[in-house]
């Protein structure tokens, strides 16, 4: 029977990719192990080997069409005897057993030019109301990227104007990012300014330190978070600490950046939140961005910011778009949350990722007549206590929305902060809605179980609303 | 002790002297090194002695007897190299340029301290003498020392950068990875290993698999030399070479300084881990700074002149002490400055 090829997930993330290019045409002979055709995914241009032998029946998918989502027969095989008359006995497809094999070497089109990869589904639901952002004057026009291209963009813009400075971490020149999030920075600016490094987390990090105690302002990115345990005391007792024991002598501006919290699929040491470790700690500042025009903004307000900072991304993101301001200089404030949804109800309060749940949990509730107000607190810390607290007055009721665990998490502190600066307006008890008190799982569905839901926060709002 | 000096790679580095003793000092060079160590020496005994009346709190690792090691380092240096180092980091302040009055003020912890009195003994800062501390954490400052010189190379600059640690540090992870990177971007730093045999309580041959830390660099092929840290002028005289070496691009140099401390650990350290014995040997035999001021006599300077320098020295430590007793303790608001900038 004619074996059906299936578009391969290439990532723990990939939802989809293009096709880039077929290799074998149709009624060439195929080996196990034959290059058959090259996908291009969001981080990478791949190429997929047939295992299976025979004779390339059918082209189901041409080259070049974009967003083939994962799964999706894109040919078929005929085996020894079989022609094309037996095309049509294809079975369905079972196990698709994508092969994936040596990178391709990567040629793309330098910063600024290539058009976005993928076309991820937008950043936030269509229908949420959302609040103008008070730092774009009206009329501004938006372009849409990716939140990977507007990280890229802002790196690229602050190195254009700053020659001190520069990035460094694991793959990030040569390789153009594990992540591809420093894609093209190494032909513009050279290896003097975006370094490899070693795989050496501690001392990479330390060297960053050590470089910005003498003025300069390194990004230094991790592959992960999960990785910059091996790097937390230089992060804290270096980075956070020498300018309150120097007496203000001496300081350092660096960006500690790279993917935080759960990916898809790469179990416990690949899938930490790491939003409340560091925002306990005074000395850094900790951003944590949902939409694509933070993240931009964000990030370049990190870099010019004369202390360390934490910003944490989320690689499920990294593929979704937004609508950009399309400005010279776009540099939101750090510390400063966003309402993204006004509503009278009850106050959802997120960042990152958890704003995904956040807010499909708000249409959710407006359609069974409930008006949820969104805020992206976007900085950890320093914490915007005061739009919490205005919003907490207004609505009576709050629900925190987080990815991490619940002891001693940022909900947590959310919670205690509303009790402190507004007890007298709650109706109800503040309630938590997180990860739960577990090491994460790798079988799809206990890590769907693992995570929050659109579900547990729709049900923990109507608890606190007595709906 | 007096290890006769080798080259682990005296080939690469043309630098293996035949046996003897290293290059003389001048006679203003004797004396400099004479009255830079004792201050050093006089400073730390008046802080040994302010912590027994209860004026210095915390930990207090005193350089005593390691002296040679900091002064001879810092006559090979220019201005705008750049030093760093761990926790016992008194005489390495005091060896770059920092006023006594400030390192004392804030080991009691008064405003007056380099610190505003909020660092101590182990965190102590000084921009404009380009000592970028004193830290706390063992083994952090070698990571930290090589971003120094990283940044020196991303300037072009030909300043060198100096990290001091210790045999117990030389244990540590990042010290690998630090050297890794150093070499692979030859990056202009000075790694001196201040090998004073005991890891707290734990001596060399107790805690470390390899006792000639020169030879630590050897797989990363950084080049090092083992030296008689307790003469000088033979510190001096590698440091010499090493900073060359630096300067020129040729990427970091590893300096295993053998020396001595005569006091415990910290303050709270009764030192029985080793005799009695070995302690006074080592004062007796090798003591820096009496080499120093035997060889001045020797070339006919007068007792007169060395009672001189010493007396300048004792009113600048006691100057110091009752300087870092009067200043105020720093203002209670001090508690919430300096935390961002």
């Amino acid at each position: 029977m004619p074996i059906q090829v299936l578009m391969p997930a290439l990532s723990p993330t990939m939802e989809k990719g293009n096709l880039a290019k077929w290799l074998k045409k149709e009624g060439e002979t195929i080996k196990s192990g034959d290059v058959i055709a090259e996908i291009e995914t969001d981080k990478a241009t791949m190429e997929v080997e047939a295992t299976d032998e025979g004779t390339l029946g059918k082209i189901l998918i041409p080259e070049g069409t974009a967003d083939v989502a994962v799964n999706t027969p894109i040919a078929t095989i005929l085996a020894d005897g079989e022609s094309a008359a037996d095309l049509g006995k294809v079975a369905a497809a079972l196990a698709p057993a994508p092969n994936v094999q040596k990178e391709v070497e990567e040629s793309r089109s330098p910063v600024g030019e290539g058009k976005p990869m993928i076309s991820a589904p937008p950043s936030a639901p269509a229908t949420a109301v959302a609040e103008p952002d008070p730092e774009v004057p009206a009329g501004t026009e938006m372009i849409t990227q990716t939140i990977r291209e507007a990280l890229r963009d802002a790196m690229a813009e602050e190195m254009r104007r700053d020659g001190d400075v520069f990035v460094m971490g694991e793959e990030v020149a040569e390789y153009q990012g594990a992540y591809k999030v420093t894609q093209g920075l190494l032909q513009e600016f050279g290896a003097r300014r975006v370094i490899d490094t070693p795989i050496t987390e501690h001392g990479f990090a330390g060297v960053g330190v050590g470089a910005a105690m003498s003025g300069l302002k390194p990004i230094v990115e991790f592959m992960t978070f999960n990785f910059a345990m091996q790097a937390i005391d230089q992060i804290i007792n270096s980075a956070a600490k020498t300018l309150y024991m120097s007496g203000g002598q001496m300081g350092c501006s660096i960006v500690f950046r790279g993917p935080n919290g759960a990916a898809a699929r790469v179990a416990a040491q690949h899938s930490q939140d790491y939003s409340a470790w560091y925002s306990q700690i005074p000395g850094l500042k900790v951003i944590a961005p949902f939409s694509a025009a933070d993240y931009k903004g964000l990030l370049k307000a990190a870099i010019r910011d004369p202390n360390p900072v934490i910003f944490l991304e989320n690689e499920v993101l990294y593929g979704h778009t937004g609508e950009v301001p399309k400005l010279d200089d776009y540099v939101i404030p750090i510390g400063k949350a966003r309402i993204v949804r006004s509503g009278k109800d009850v106050t959802l309060i997120s960042w990152s990722n958890g704003m995904t749940y956040a807010l499909k949990a708000a249409d959710e509730l407006a359609k069974e007549g409930i008006e949820a107000e969104v805020i992206d607190l976007r900085t950890l810390r320093p914490m915007d206590t005061e739009t919490i607290i205005a919003s907490v007055k207004k609505t009576g009721r709050a629900v925190t929305v987080e990815e991490g665990w619940q002891q001693s998490g940022v909900g947590a502190e959310i919670a205690a902060r509303i009790m402190e600066h507004a007890f007298d307006y709650l109706d109800a008890p503040v309630a938590r809605v997180s990860g739960k008190d577990v090491p994460m799982p790798y079988a799809a569905n206990l890590e769907k179980l693992a995570l929050p839901n659109v579900a547990e926060v729709v049900a923990a709002a109507k608890a606190v609303a007595y709906r | 002790m007096a290890a006769p000096k080798k080259s682990v790679v005296a080939k690469e580095t043309g630098q293996e002297k035949a046996n003897g003793s290293p290059p003389e000092f001048t006679k203003a060079q004797e004396l400099a090194a004479l009255r830079d160590m004792l201050l050093i020496r006089r400073f730390e005994e008046k802080a040994g002695q302010l912590y027994g009346m209860g004026a210095i709190g915390g930990f207090c690792h005193l350089y005593i007897g390691q002296e040679a090691v900091v002064v001879g380092m810092q006559m090979a240096l220019k201005q705008g190299d750049q030093v760093i180092t761990g926790y016992r980091d008194h005489g390495h302040m005091l060896a770059c340029g920092m006023e006594a009055n400030g390192v004392m003020a804030e080991l009691t912890g008064r405003r007056g301290g380099y610190s505003k009195g909020k660092g101590g003994s182990m965190h102590m800062f000084s921009m404009e003498k380009n000592f970028y501390g004193g830290h706390g954490i063992v083994g952090a400052q070698v990571s930290l020392g090589t971003g120094l010189a990283f940044a020196n190379r991303y300037r072009g600059n030909d300043f060198v950068s100096v990290a001091y640690f210790g045999d117990g540090a030389s244990n540590q992870g990042q010290v690998y990875e630090s050297f890794n990177m150093a070499e692979l971007w030859k990056l202009p730093v000075i790694y001196v290993i201040e090998n004073n045999r005991y890891a707290m309580g734990t001596s060399v041959t107790r805690s470390s698999a390899l006792t000639d830390f020169s030879k630590r660099g050897a797989s990363f092929n950084i080049p090092g030399q083992q030296i008689d840290g307790m003469d000088v002028r033979a510190v001096k005289a590698a440091g010499d070479e090493a900073v060359a070496w630096c300067r020129a691009g040729k990427g970091p140099f590893i300096l295993e300084m053998q020396t001595y401390r005569y006091r415990g650990h910290s303050m709270s350290d009764p030192a029985k881990y080793r005799t009695r014995e070995e302690v006074e040997k080592i004062r007796t035999d090798q003591d820096p700074i009496e080499q120093v001021r035997n060889r001045l006599l020797a070339a006919k300077v007068t007792e007169q002149e060395l009672k001189a320098i010493d007396a300048e020295v004792r009113e600048i430590v006691n100057a110091s002490a009752d300087f870092a007793q009067r200043d105020p303790e720093p203002d209670p608001s001090e508690l919430w400055t300096d935390i961002y900038r």
